[in-house]
Parts: structure tokens; C-alpha cells; sequence
């Protein structure tokens, strides 16, 4: 994360939202923050926001804001454009920060996956993989969660549009937990909770709802995997199989939960 | 944005881009010889993400979780046709308590309130005053859009109570909710959802009043879930005005579902008949006896200052349609949680086995079904989703059809705004399956001149 300014400019910045694969959850937590919405619409001119309006104003664009990942050949082309036309490209959600869960077709067939799906599966055109924006053009800054915190995506704005760091931590969901005083839902409910290896964001909304932390915002600066997956599979009882799964969620292709549920898949298959 | 060129002869394709203020991407093709429609092609080029595919071989107990992801607007009628299917298929359906069944139809209830407040005001609303957008229609109708926000943050608000966050709720299991929520903060929402009641019935009123809706009349089938009391939402079978009566379970062999090359969603028609129709104005037309009391008193008045008693056959009153359900679901929110108690379980508990279920709920949009196959170590088998609005692409290529017509004395920006409104009727989820709606219109054959200038240049 480097220090990002914007240039004082007389003019309001303009704040493009781009989608590319996707549920559109990441773009409706903007719209859901609907105390700030009207004064976000009045700090920054919203330039390209299909989902909210119909008109669309000219790049360049100071603050481009790009929802989905990247598994169609259209979208491959379109990201480039999106880079050349952004001063600052943020990628929001896990989609775009990992790939999503349609990368879970990256460790499959897409042949095999089109003809589960599809009558005439000739008529899609799809890309092999799905991947993080990341992995095609430069990205400026990468908010996760599946969906974003809207507290996170105002503090990234904010930060922006003042000129400094966006203030994101990158500890784990266990110190969230601890904060809100919240009873460990792994030691104390023996839950196969992924918190202790979690990005933080989410404030501990599934151990505040008695239950594990499936992993969301994926994973943390540095996680200690393979003591977690010790005791999960030790202590807890969890399969390889099992383990491999709770991995290979909605960040599933973002290291290192990629190299750690490849890692699991290899002792399944032993 | 506007690009056109002259094809050879008679033809003329027109693009204009884009449709904006849908979820999902798509794209419209008219192809008009003369002054007929010969072709119309609502294009769904959302990206295929394989939902189904990908299913295979996870747990039954992380579905939800998933196929909430299938769309981020109404995340909730995707984790109850889930719940509800695997919940048959592992035989426990029978004993959710009727504890659950309220807190699920609260949660939905959230769901419907946000979602349909944001698709009323800040999406479809400027298409009938004549706005861009909500950001725009603000700067003329800013009490409007604030009131509009705030009964949508109610929605949010209690989605988030219920089940900690509305976009891809973690509350929620196969089998009830992990932990059921706290009675003292589901009370102290009263206060709010009280204001927003009487709030929601004043803009429903209106809306009826004030706006002039298109006329575009046509035979529909409608089709929606027939519950043994109350209004449509968790339970019940499936029903249509033109003698579709089945169960949950024999939905799936009642439709058949089509796949054409300009789509990736795939099109659903009812087998021996053809399309039909879900949603607001489905619900409303059928079952309006359902209706929560404080939305029932309302109906009359509205349907007096539109001029119009039910059936509703126009989808452009799917707009007041929305406002009615609104009321029904924040009155019905309020006597849910006025008989909350903290409930003696939460969730029923499973064993997993080897089956099969098929259950289909009331999405904001229209109903959206599932079915499941599961291993004896519950995992998935097979997996098969029906959204509603791959459902209704059909019958909005007939609606358009019918708009086409009227509209070849019109220049292209302004039919390509009009079919958009039309697209808007249905509040489409093209996610459920992208954003661009690109308008093109071919001229082939000889056309009046009249017509053929007024359409020139655009």
C-alpha cells in the first residue's frame, strides 16, 4: 500500500464504477450507504456508474472503482481500457482482489463445467480462468470482502479524496473478535472457524452469529495456515477434504489459500 | 452515447448504448421490416459463472453461503430456495419449527423492502419523470429520494438484525438460523419501522396520484407461489391465471427451460402453452386476498387514483405494484416482531443422507427455484436453479415486441429509452446470470417516408 494522493483540483473528481463478473453485491454496498450517498454524489461527479445512472460522462476519470473478475475475452480487452481511462483503478470485492468463486472453475474442466450447465454450451465464450483484475493490468489498491464493508469503501474515498493512506487493517477477524468481547466460537464451540487466518473487515459477524468464520475477506498479512489446518484436522476432526472446501471458497484463488487448499487436495488424494 | 450506421438497401442498424440502472448486462436487437417488428432479441451476455457445475461436491451445510453470491441484490431468495430444497432432501422440511418459518419470512421481508425501494425510486421512478437518474431527479426531488433512502435503510437495518449483513447474509442454515436473533434489538426497530409504514403508504399514494403510466395491456401468465394463508414469499405451491396448479416438486417437469444463442441465461416457458410471467404483478394479481390488512386497505385507494381494479395486466403498474408489497412486508415486519421471542431452538438438526428436494420461494422479482441431489455424506449430487428473471426474458421480448410497434414514428434514442423503461418494468436481475443494454434497430424493407425521417441520424 503506497501513499496515494489525488491533485487539488478545482473541479469535483470524477468516480467511475465499473462491473465485470460478478453478483453486483460490491456495488450495491456503495448505493446501501444511504447516510453518505447523497454527499458522495456531491463531493466526487459520478462519471460512468451504469447500475445507478444513465448518463456517462467522458474519461478520464480520477477514481475508477472495478467490481468483478476477469473470465470472459471481452472483459480481458475492456480492463486495459478501464486502466488507460482511471487515474487511481481500486479493485473492490473478491472478486476482483482474488478471482471470486467462479475461479473455482480454474481447478476444473470449463468444457466439462459448460455442458453441466448449459444445452449448447457452443454459444458461450468464456475464458478458462477467472482471475483478479490484478492479474491483467495494475491496480492502485484492493479492498476485499464478499461483499466490501462499507465503512472500508468510505474510508478508501475519504482517504482518496483527502490525499492519504486509507487506513485498512490487514490483522486477522480473532482481533475484531476479541475487541467486541465475543467467545471464541473455535476453542470454546470446537467450530472450524477460519478467523485466526482472516483479513479483518467484516467486524466478526459470523462469531457474533455463533458461528465459524468462513473466510470472506480472505486471507490475512502472513496467516499461519498450516497451524490452523493442524489443529482443524487434529484436534477437530476436520477431513482433507473438508479443509480443501473451507479453502476454496470465495478468495479461494488468492494465495496463500490457493498453495494451502492445493496442499490438502494432494493429501486427499494420497 | 449513440452510434449509427446505413447498412446497404432497405437495411439500417442502429446501436445505441447503454442500459443502465439494471443488474446484469444485455443488449437489444430489433429487427424491423417495413413497419413491422420481425425480430426481437433482449441479449443476456452476463458471463457464465457455473454455479451449477461448481456445486457438485460441496457441502450441503455451505450452499447457502454460495448461491447467495449468485446475486448480490436479492442474496436472501437465493439462501431460501437452497435452505428449503436441502432441507427436503435431508427430510427434515416437516419439523422447521413455525418459529423459523417467521424469522425467514422477517429476513425476506428485509429483502423485499431494500430491494424493491431501490429498484422503485432510484432506478425505475427517473424513467417515468423523465431523469437520467436518481442523482439527478434528486437535485429536483430531493425529500422524495431522502424518504426513499430511508425506508431502504430500514430494509438494510433489518436484514442486518436478523441475519448480520444484507448483501450475502451469514445468519442463515439449512435448517433455520445459526443463532436466533436478539429480542430486545429486534424491538427497539418498532420505532423506525412504524415511521417507515406510514411513510411507504403516503409515497405509494403518490406515486398512484402523480405519475402517468404507459399503456401497454397484454394476456399474461401469471404465475406465482399459492400459500394456504397469507401472501405469496416461502410457502406453498405454484399457481397460474390460465390453470397451472402444482406442487413445489413438479414445477421443474411443468417448464421447460431453452437455451438460444443470444443469451446466456436460459429461457423458460411453460410446457404446451409458452411464457409467463413473475413478479410483483403476478403476486398481486393472484393472491391480493394475502395482503397484510395495512397493504390491503391501501389497495383499493391506489387502484382508484390509477383508474384501474385488479388484474393489473400492464407491467408498467408494477411500479405501484412494488409500493403495495412494501407496505405488506413492513407491516408484516412489524407483527412478526412484536410476537418475537427468543425461540427454544434455532435450527432443527440434520443428518445428512442421501435425497432429493426441489423448492422454489418469491424473489423481489419472481420466483426463483431450486433443486438438489445429495450424496449419503451430504454433499451435492446435482444441482439446477431457475431465477426469475431468465423466467420472464420470454415475455419481455413479447412486451417489447408489442412496444416496437408503436414506437417506428420515434427517433431511435427516444425508442431505445422507452424499451429500457419497458426492461424496467421487470426490475431484470440480469446478474443472476451484466451491464450493458446496447439498442440496435435493422430496417429492412420499404418504410413511409414519415417514418423513415423521423428515425434518421440518431
Amino acid at each position: 500500500m503506497s501513499g496515494i494522493t489525488i491533485p487539488v483540483q478545482t473541479d469535483k473528481p470524477k468516480l467511475a464504477v465499473y462491473k465485470f463478473s460478478s453478483c453486483d453485491g460490491c456495488q450495491l454496498t456503495l448505493l446501501n450507504l444511504e447516510d453518505h450517498i447523497l454527499d458522495i454524489a456531491g463531493a466526487v461527479e459520478i462519471s460512468f456508474f451504469l447500475e445507478a445512472r444513465r448518463r456517462v460522462l467522458p474519461p478520464p476519470y480520477d477514481i475508477g472503482l472495478i467490481e468483478g473478475s476477469i473470465s470472459t475475452p471481452e472483459e480481458e480487452q475492456r480492463v486495459h481500457q478501464v486502466r488507460r481511462d482511471c487515474k487511481y483503478l481500486i479493485a473492490i470485492g473478491a472478486c476482483a482482489t482474488s478471482g471470486g468463486i467462479q475461479s473455482l472453475r480454474n481447478w476444473a474442466n470449463v468444457k466439462e463445467y459448460a455442458g453441466l450447465v448449459y444445452p449448447s454450451p457452443e454459444y458461450l465464450k468464456t475464458l478458462e480462468t477467472s482471475t483478479p483484475v490484478a492479474a491483467h493490468v495494475f491496480v492502485d489498491f484492493e479492498l476485499r470482502g464478499c461483499p466490501i464493508s462499507g465503512d472500508q469503501l468510505l474510508e478508501v474515498i475519504s482517504a482518496l479524496l483527502a490525499g492519504r493512506k486509507p487506513n485498512i487493517p490487514s490483522y486477522s477477524v480473532c482481533m475484531e473478535c476479541k475487541r467486541k468481547g465475543l467467545p471464541c466460537v473455535l476453542v470454546s464451540k470446537g467450530e472450524p472457524c477460519l478467523g485466526p487466518i482472516t483479513q479483518a473487515g467484516c467486524d466478526a459477524l459470523c462469531p457474533g452469529c455463533s458461528r465459524a468464520c468462513y473466510g470472506c475477506f480472505g486471507p490475512m498479512d502472513q496467516p499461519n495456515i498450516q497451524a490452523l489446518g493442524g489443529k482443524l484436522t487434529g484436534e477437530l476432526k476436520q477431513s482433507n477434504r473438508d479443509m480443501k472446501r473451507m479453502l476454496r471458497t470465495f478468495n479461494g484463488y488468492l494465495e496463500p489459500f490457493k498453495q494451502a487448499s492445493d496442499y490438502y487436495e494432494r493429501l486427499e488424494k494420497e | 452515447m449513440s452510434d449509427s450506421k446505413k447498412n446497404n438497401g432497405n437495411t439500417r442498424t442502429i446501436r445505441v448504448g447503454a442500459l443502465a440502472r439494471v443488474e446484469g448486462e444485455g443488449a437489444l436487437h430489433l429487427v424491423m421490416n417495413g413497419d413491422q417488428v420481425e425480430k426481437v432479441h433482449l441479449e443476456i451476455y452476463e458471463p457464465p459463472r457455473f454455479y451449477e457445475a461448481f456445486l457438485r461436491g460441496r457441502d450441503f451445510k455451505e450452499v447457502p453461503d454460495i448461491t447467495a453470491r449468485i446475486c448480490g441484490i436479492c442474496p436472501v431468495a437465493y439462501q431460501m430456495g437452497s435452505c428449503h430444497s436441502l432441507e427436503k432432501a435431508m427430510g427434515v422440511f416437516d419439523d422447521l419449527t413455525p418459529e423459523i418459518h417467521a424469522l425467514r419470512d422477517l429476513l425476506y421481508c428485509g429483502e423485499w423492502i431494500e430491494s424493491h425501494v431501490l429498484h422503485m425510486f432510484m432506478l425505475h421512478l427517473p424513467d417515468f419523470l423523465g431523469y437520467e437518474s436518481a442523482i439527478s431527479m434528486a437535485e429536483d426531488h430531493g425529500g422524495t429520494v431522502k424518504q426513499a433512502l430511508r425506508i431502504k435503510k430500514f430494509g438494510n437495518t433489518l436484514m442486518d438484525t436478523v441475519a448480520g449483513r444484507s448483501v450475502h447474509p451469514v445468519n442463515v442454515c439449512v435448517g433455520g438460523f445459526y443463532k436466533a436473533p436478539d429480542p430486545q434489538a429486534m424491538k427497539n426497530l418498532l420505532p423506525e419501522l412504524e415511521a417507515c409504514l406510514d411513510l411507504m403508504c403516503e409515497l405509494t399514494l403518490f406515486l398512484a396520484e402523480h405519475i402517468t403510466y404507459p399503456d401497454l395491456v397484454r394476456d399474461y401468465e401469471f404465475v406465482c407461489l399459492n400459500p394456504d394463508e397469507g401472501y405469496p414469499m416461502n410457502l406453498g405451491g405454484l399457481i397460474s391465471n390460465k390453470g397451472l396448479n402444482v406442487s413445489q416438486e413438479e414445477f421443474g417437469k411443468a417448464i421447460e427451460e431453452i437455451h438460444v444463442e443470444h443469451s446466456t441465461a436460459l429461457q423458460s416457458i411453460i410446457k404446451g402453452r409458452g411464457e409467463y410471467l413473475v413478479g410483483p404483478l403476478a403476486r398481486l394479481n393472484l393472491k391480493p386476498e394475502g395482503l397484510h390488512p395495512r397493504a390491503k386497505e391501501l389497495l383499493p385507494k391506489v387502484c382508484k387514483l390509477i383508474g384501474q381494479e385488479l388484474p393489473w395486466c400492464n407491467n408498467f403498474l408494477s411500479l405501484p405494484a412494488r409500493g403495495i408489497e412494501v407496505v405488506h412486508a413492513l407491516a408484516l415486519s412489524a407483527d412478526i416482531i412484536r410476537n418475537y421471542q427468543l425461540p427454544k431452538i434455532s435450527r432443527v438438526p440434520i443428518t445428512p443422507r442421501a435425497g432429493w428436494g426441489a423448492h422454489g420461494t418469491e424473489a423481489p422479482r419472481g420466483v426463483c427455484w431450486h433443486e438438489y441431489e445429495t450424496e449419503a455424506d451430504g454433499s451435492i449430487k446435482s444441482a439446477h436453479i431457475v431465477p426469475p428473471t431468465s423466467q420472464n426474458q420470454i415475455t419481455i421480448e413479447s412486451d417489447l415486441r408489442e412496444l416496437a410497434r408503436l414506437l417506428v414514428d420515434v427517433s431511435d434514442e427516444e425508442a431505445a429509452m422507452r424499451c429500457e423503461h419497458l426492461i424496467r418494468n421487470y426490475d431484470p436481475c440480469i446478474s443472476c446470470s451484466v451491464h450493458f443494454l446496447k439498442f440496435s434497430r435493422d430496417w429492412r424493407g420499404e418504410r413511409s417516408k414519415s417514418l423513415a425521417g423521423a428515425s434518421g441520424g440518431a
